[in-house]
């Protein structure tokens, strides 16, 4: 499916977007970091939850958890969260 | 910035008389080189390195003289520690960055680094391996030269040191710290750490084991000195003349400890009570002399009511001991008179190994200082750099 990548991990992907697969967001980090070592743990702490300024779409639909369920069909979207200073 | 910006480093001329110098210069927006003779005249600056990226500490490999290491993270991302083998030209990042075990079941809560803050090498007689501590409080171990990281259950996963470090929310404003890792001199096996919040300790066997160190250091008042997690170490330094004692600058004052690794060492004797009163002994950071265990350097700050940090009447400067902490003396020719309320952190002042050493310092305004002379005179060598966290200085061979 495709993923959408934030200039802030183009360093690891080299653009976006960029195709994974998954049946789950966890399964679909899992193939990017097989694709792209080091992305995962940026965006995926070491409990296995999103970062607090990450956001993820799915579709459109945001969602933080990361066991929500793929379609083949999805488009998902890697998002940096307002912040900053 | 005073120096010119370059993209790759000048070299300049060696002589048997000079030393080539580099400092290692640590931002909330990216890391700097500055790279100067050995007589300190000219500088030139090497970067920024990661520009936008929160660099907390960047550290220069002494047992090769060009592995730099820089812990990383950005606002967004998460934490990463980057490696150079070339003195910066190039980085490639951790292929394992520091990161907590995964909790064991019905065990202690889990955790996530937030940042890496501190950066150790190892022992001389153990090329590879550098110490790293964390926010929050972690201690971890890398025997590759930085490229994958271990953490040390002793410390992360005991639940002694748990209650100690308390929670997120009973650390410093930008989380709770585990920093001012030292190995000994004389034995590698012979660890310590500080925690703000949570005590100084120190191993014997590698870091399996650990006990405290913290005899003699004051807690705020009104709460008990022998509960550990009421103590607030800022850094600790060991003497490379005299491995036996330590210095500390703590939030309770500043200490000096003789007999460091002896059976009954301590306690920590307050050596800051004989500073002004006006200007008082809280501050971040203190600094050993190379060659003098006599001599250390502080830099106060306002550790009044709802603690400012900032330079007490807004007039800068450092202060020096000549005799292990019996007197000191103000250092402060060439700082601003008046007006100036910066902080200097706990690891932005250094200094170098010279015949005559100078200080270094950079400040929350973006500015580096040098102080030539052991301090006597200071010159501003950049300014309007982003807030500096911390500055190292190496000499390359």
């Amino acid at each position: 499916m495709k993923v959408l990548v934030p200039g802030a991990l183009h360093s690891y992907t080299r653009g976006s977007p960029v195709q994974a697969e998954g049946a789950t967001l966890a399964a679909l980090f899992d193939d990017l970091e097989r694709r792209y070592p080091g992305l995962r743990f940026r965006v995926v702490d070491e409990l296995g939850r999103l970062r607090p300024n990450m956001r993820i779409f799915v579709s459109g639909l945001g969602v933080r958890d990361l066991a929500h369920a793929l379609r083949p069909d999805d488009e998902v979207a890697i998002v940096l969260a307002l912040s900053g200073g | 910035m005073t120096a010119q910006p370059r993209t790759r480093p000048a070299r300049p001329a060696r002589s048997a008389a000079t030393t080539r110098l580099v400092l290692l210069v640590a931002t909330r927006k990216g890391a700097w080189l500055l790279h100067g003779d050995g007589r300190r005249k000219a500088w030139t600056v090497d970067g920024p390195h990661f520009l936008g990226h929160v660099v907390s500490h960047l550290v220069l490999d002494p047992r090769d003289g060009r592995t730099l290491l820089a812990a990383v993270k950005t606002g967004h991302l998460g934490p990463t520690v980057f490696r150079s083998t070339n003195l910066g030209r190039t980085w490639k990042e951790a292929k394992q960055p520091p990161a907590f075990a995964k909790p064991a079941e019905g065990g202690l809560p889990g955790r996530a680094v937030d940042h890496t803050f501190w950066l150790t090498p190892g022992h001389a007689r153990q090329p590879g391996r550098w110490y790293a501590g964390t926010s929050p409080q972690g201690l971890f171990r890398s025997d590759d030269g930085g490229d994958t990281w271990a953490p040390l259950a002793s410390v992360n996963d005991d639940a002694r040191f748990r209650e100690w470090m308390g929670t997120v929310q009973d650390g410093t404003p930008d989380g709770p710290k585990l920093h001012s890792i030292v190995v000994d001199a004389r034995d590698p096996e012979h660890l310590l750490f500080a925690m703000s919040g949570g005590g100084v300790h120190e191993s014997r066997d590698g870091g399996q084991c650990w006990s405290t160190l913290i005899q003699g250091l004051q807690v705020v008042e009104g709460f008990d000195p022998a509960t550990v997690t009421f103590h607030d170490p800022h850094c600790v330094r060991q003497c490379p003349s005299r491995p036996d004692r330590l210095y500390q600058q703590n939030h309770c004052g500043i200490y000096r400890l003789d007999g460091w690794g002896d059976a009954g060492a301590g306690p920590w004797q307050r050596i800051g009570l004989r500073m002004p009163k006006r200007t008082g002994d809280i501050g971040f950071p203190i600094v050993v002399h190379p060659r003098d265990a006599d001599t250390a350097w502080v830099f106060p700050m306002d550790g009044q009511t709802v603690w400012p940090r900032t330079s007490p009447g807004g007039r800068p400067a450092a202060y020096v001991t000549r005799n292990a902490g019996r007197t000191w003396q103000r250092l402060d020719q060439g700082l601003p008179e008046s007006q100036a309320w910066w902080t200097v952190k706990r690891q932005a002042m250094t200094v170098d190994a010279q015949a005559k050493p100078a200080l270094y310092l950079g400040n929350t305004g973006g500015e580096l200082w040098i102080g030539d002379d052991e301090g006597a005179r200071w010159r501003c060598l950049a300014r309007h750099l982003p807030e500096i966290y911390a500055v190292e200085v190496a000499a390359l061979g």
